[in-house]
């Protein structure tokens, strides 16, 4: 799907052959990959170089089960939801700074000490949006953060707050882009001046598994930006009876998707418009803007609560 | 209770497909002999110039040393914010006033932390 948007974008078609529209392109994928050969460069670490796209595939099927997907959809409804996403998001740099010093290759070290570097400072905005989601919804909880958006569309948590919701919800969207090392902010494997950053000597299915890792984390990145910010599986009311109605119809699940899918095109679309930055621009953009940003917003959303309960 | 068993198998579940892809790509994978060529490590078509664990900079492990502290700092407003709305509406023996001066001496003392660290120019990346 990546490609069919990105092939969009610069008016070409895309991948066509393979079904309809090129649907089933992604088997076609995974079949070639799987009979690539697989092998360890001459100096690695081979037990830590087979261990990292493990490590690195976890952190992402652990955020899926804890995102509620309908009224009563939900793996593990757990109440610590919020803090255990972030420790489990602080998992992935691991494998991703193991992979790349296990290959004995320089461009892999750079790739994951940037890449590393990058990951936990943007963590930390990312922890302090989802601070400010805890502090107006009260919960930490998944499923009542969700739950407390009941009601029209202007309940949801981007709309609710005056203002501020929209504030958190972009800066949320910068900087899980960044803590997904998704472009812009993909220094970390910069074509241009790493090659292929902490994967340049993974291939077969090890890469394989770097690269479904990357794209469950998208999936499981939209789907956290709709349960906190975009009412999760609430249908989107307005208020008028006659057409609540019929959106209440339409299951929980179908609303959530259709919101996920549409996160999943806005990142898309912001990875194929904007030019990269440099990483010391990218470093001072983090901890120079975003964080004081991030406490002010923090700051502000208390005083309205404690002014307007 | 039960929810973090069925956590813990999604745990082994992601470990488990990921072994499972690296060993079938192991098994059915495309063989050539490994040749020295093959085996070094990439370096744009070059031979490889020594070894790969060089020395990288410190700055690295400042950032990391930031991220440690701010992450934590997060880690302890969680139970407050929590409770934030109810603190604030009296619902708890805690008087509010008290709690905001509390969280503020807390923010001020990050702050100011943050504030160290950029004159003493360890968020300049040169």
């Amino acid at each position: 799907m990546e490609r069919k948007v990105c092939a969009h974008i610069q008016c070409r078609l895309g991948p066509m052959r393979l079904g309809w529209h090129g649907t089933i392109q992604t088997v076609a994928d995974v079949i070639k990959m799987l009979f690539k050969e697989v092998y360890a460069p001459s100096g690695a670490d081979k037990l830590m170089f087979y261990l990292a796209p493990l490590i690195v595939l976890i952190a992402p099927f652990i955020v899926c089960a804890l995102i509620p997907f309908g009224r009563n959809l939900v793996v593990a409804d757990v109440s610590m939801g919020i803090p255990l996403i972030i420790a489990v998001n602080g998992f992935g740099v691991l494998g991703i700074l193991l992979g790349g010093w296990s290959s004995n290759n320089k461009y892999s070290l750079l790739g994951a000490l940037r890449s590393g570097a990058q990951m936990i400072s943007y963590e930390i905005s990312f922890t302090m949006i989802l601070l400010f989601v805890v502090m107006i919804s009260g919960s930490t909880n998944l499923m009542s953060i969700t739950l407390g958006q009941e009601g029209t569309i202007l309940d949801w948590w981007i709309f609710k707050i005056p203002v501020l919701g929209i504030v958190a919800f972009i800066l949320f969207f910068i900087s899980s882009t960044a803590e997904m090392n998704r472009a812009p902010f993909d220094i970390a494997e910069a074509e241009q001046e790493l090659t292929g950053g902490y994967h340049t000597e993974y291939n077969g299915t090890p890469f394989a598994m770097f690269y479904l890792a990357e794209y469950i984390a998208l999936v499981t990145n939209s789907a956290l930006a709709t349960t906190c910010f975009l009412g999760g599986f609430l249908p989107p009311c307005i208020g008028v009876a006659f057409v609540d109605n019929y959106l209440n119809m339409v299951p929980g699940v179908v609303w959530f998707f259709a919101k996920v899918y549409f996160m999943i095109w806005c990142y898309m679309m912001v990875r194929w418009t904007f030019v990269r930055p440099r990483v010391d621009q990218l470093m001072d953009f983090e901890w120079k803007f975003l964080l004081p940003v991030n406490l002010v917003l923090l700051a502000t959303g208390a005083a309205y609560i404690v002014i307007w309960g | 209770m039960s929810e973090y068993i069925i956590l813990s198998i999604f745990l082994f579940l992601g470990a488990f497909i990921a072994a499972a892809a690296t060993v079938t790509g192991l098994l059915l994978g495309y063989r050539t002999k490994n040749t020295a060529n093959k085996m070094a490590p990439y370096e744009c078509g070059m031979e490889t110039i020594g070894n790969a664990r060089i020395q990288f900079k410190v700055g690295y492990y400042l950032f990391a040393l930031l991220f440690l502290v701010f992450d934590i700092e997060a880690l302890f407003l969680f139970p407050v914010m929590m409770n934030f709305r109810e603190i604030m509406a009296g619902h708890t023996p805690l008087s509010p006033m008290i709690v905001l001066i509390d969280l503020a001496i807390f923010i001020v003392i990050l702050v100011s932390g943050l504030a160290y660290a950029w004159k003493k120019g360890i968020l300049k990346w040169e």
